[in-house]
């Protein structure tokens, strides 16, 4: 009971960990493109969960202004990867990692 | 008592639609697990008293994000058969990786996890407010909060030309 009552930032923390797991599980299994670019923001999300805990433990801000940077980071690389993603889908006519494999050796 | 009730609601909602998000062969369905998944985040966010994170949760990922993500999937015009789903060989080699990094990082984790006195701070007047963090944002960060202008121009102008039709 002493484990699971009282919420203390460890709990918040292997939250954290587990999302992280769960989203680098999605990147390296997947082969959708849709799917490991939002894996990949899961994985970012776990991040910030571990920054506002952070910052929640000292009383300090600092970790929901690194929050916003992450955020904004994780936005201009959504774009930048959806632009991707449509470049290759007109190449290949597929969304499928296994097609683009013209660099393997 | 009641933030523990919550906080286990609210986790238990998040790691199952995360499960949902990499197990779906339909990315429409993964992307609508995602804006739930993302829901649920804020509202951890609110319980750490992050008012401003959660309201930037729900506004620029749920709001913002996904709303792309969504848009580009159905613009692709892609047919369920064409899609394949999740491969137990995949699994696999995923489960194997994490084995690893787990084995690599948990006994940090185990070692760092009891020495840190962690509890939470009793925290100053409006503490996560957007008043305070604009106030911490516009002093301290002022500079790289400006730099953040420049990356969000850079990732417009690099999607201009990776979507230009002759690349």
């Amino acid at each position: 009971m002493d484990l699971l009552y009282p919420i203390t930032p460890t709990h918040y923390l292997v939250l954290s960990a587990v999302l992280f797991g769960i989203g680098t599980a999605g990147v390296l299994s997947r082969k959708n493109l849709f799917i490991v670019l939002m894996s990949l923001e899961l994985m970012l999300n776990a991040v910030n969960l571990s920054f506002v805990t952070f910052s929640r433990i000292n009383g300090d801000l600092t970790g929901h202004v690194i929050v916003l940077f992450v955020v904004a980071v994780a936005a201009a690389e959504a774009c930048v990867g959806l632009a991707i993603v449509i470049a290759l889908y007109r190449l290949k006519e597929s969304v499928d990692l296994d097609v683009f494999k013209s660099l393997k050796g | 008592m009641i933030e523990a009730v919550l906080f286990y609601i609210l986790a238990a909602v998040l790691v199952g639609l995360g499960l949902v998000v990499i197990t779906r062969t339909n990315p429409i369905a993964s992307a609508l697990a995602m804006v739930g998944a993302f829901g649920s985040l804020a509202a951890l966010y609110a319980l750490l008293s992050a008012t401003f994170v959660a309201i930037l949760q729900i506004l620029v990922y749920a709001g913002g994000i996904m709303v792309l993500i969504i848009f580009v999937i159905m613009l692709l015009n892609l047919h369920l058969d064409d899609l394949k789903p999740m491969q137990a060989k995949g699994i696999l080699v995923a489960l194997a990786l994490l084995g690893v990094l787990g084995i690599a990082f948990g006994p940090v984790f185990l070692m760092v996890l009891p020495q840190g006195n962690w509890s939470f701070a009793t925290l100053p007047e409006g503490f996560g407010s957007i008043f305070s963090v604009g106030e911490k944002i516009f002093s301290d960060y002022l500079f790289p909060f400006e730099m953040l202008s420049l990356v969000l121009l850079t990732a417009v102008v690099g999607v201009l030309v990776l979507s230009k039709r002759k690349l």
